[in-house]
């Protein structure tokens, strides 16, 4: 009986979950459109190197700060260039990264289009 | 005229793909931070090495130059460069500020003992978050600051002779 009342009060004074950190929704998304720099291809919640556990807390301290998720990535872009960011913000220098897909998918429709029309004449 | 409009298409794409292949091909293609030469560093405080005392970053605007180096004793390209900072140690137109990086104070003190002490100012970053600051992603780096706290030089890895010189140019 004194085993368990033991057991007990040690299980539910230990109740605490928020032992294990659990990065919010928030966190995450922006940890995911940052590009770890000195990984192959992996994003800042991909990598277990350095660089991006101090990213990480970086982004933690400046959303705790209150900072959006466009100041977060406007000061890391200031720090690292356009790279660190998965999606770069539009202007007219990435015109062609963000439209083209889009323009190449319309052209392309209206050559298939053309195509199947001359075809069933 | 179909056959017309179909050579067109064909060459404007061959066309695009070899524009496209012509801008990039020549670009730098391993990632660096040299963006930031010209800029100037943002005003920050760093807690210092070996006492319990703070530094801000605008108080190295009272050097003519100050080069920055981001170092640890786990380092083993930092054991390299070091030889480089201890000649520079005594150059009075130049103050080193070492950022100790993700390290622990006695491997900083015996690393320090052993290679010798180059730096004016000895401050630490034990979380890595203030080097981020000055856009640090690995170590060693050196940066060379102005007395308006403006980056002149970005030196990513260890330096070496040639970096060595190319210093001494600048503040000479």
């Amino acid at each position: 009986m004194k085993k368990n009342i033991i057991i007990f009060i040690y299980v539910f004074l230990n109740f605490n979950l928020s032992y294990a950190e659990i990065d919010s929704t928030e966190q995450i998304n922006i940890y995911k459109n940052l590009r770890c720099l000195i990984c192959q291809g992996q994003s800042i919640a991909d990598s277990n190197s350095e660089f991006a556990q101090t990213i990480k807390l970086v982004v933690k301290d400046q959303i705790k700060e209150g900072k959006t998720e466009s100041e977060i990535y406007k000061f890391l872009i200031e720090k690292y260039g356009e790279w660190i960011v998965y999606k770069p913000e539009f202007s007219m220098n990435n015109f062609f990264l963000w439209f083209l897909p889009y323009i190449v998918l319309v052209l392309g429709g209206i050559i298939i289009f053309n195509m199947v029309k001359n075809s069933r004449k | 005229m179909k056959n017309k409009l179909i050579i067109i298409i064909t060459f404007s794409f061959l066309f695009f793909i070899f524009f496209i292949f012509y801008l990039s091909l020549d670009k730098e293609k391993n990632y660096n931070t040299k963006n930031l030469v010209g800029k100037k560093i943002e005003n920050f405080e760093l807690d210092l090495l070996f006492t319990n005392n703070k530094i801000e970053v605008n108080e190295l605007s009272e050097n003519n130059f100050t080069l920055i180096n981001i170092w640890a004793s786990w380092c083993a390209p930092c054991r390299k460069e070091h030889k480089y900072l201890i000649l520079l140690k005594d150059n009075k137109k130049l103050k080193i500020l070492g950022i100790n990086f993700k390290d622990k104070k006695n491997n900083a003190k015996d690393f320090l003992k052993k290679l010798g002490d180059p730096y004016y100012y000895n401050a630490e970053d034990q979380s890595g978050k203030k080097s981020v600051k000055l856009g640090v992603y690995g170590i060693p780096e050196s940066i060379l600051i102005n007395n308006e706290l403006r980056i002149i030089k970005k030196f990513i890895g260890p330096l070496n002779n040639s970096n060595y010189e190319e210093i001494l140019d600048i503040i000479n």
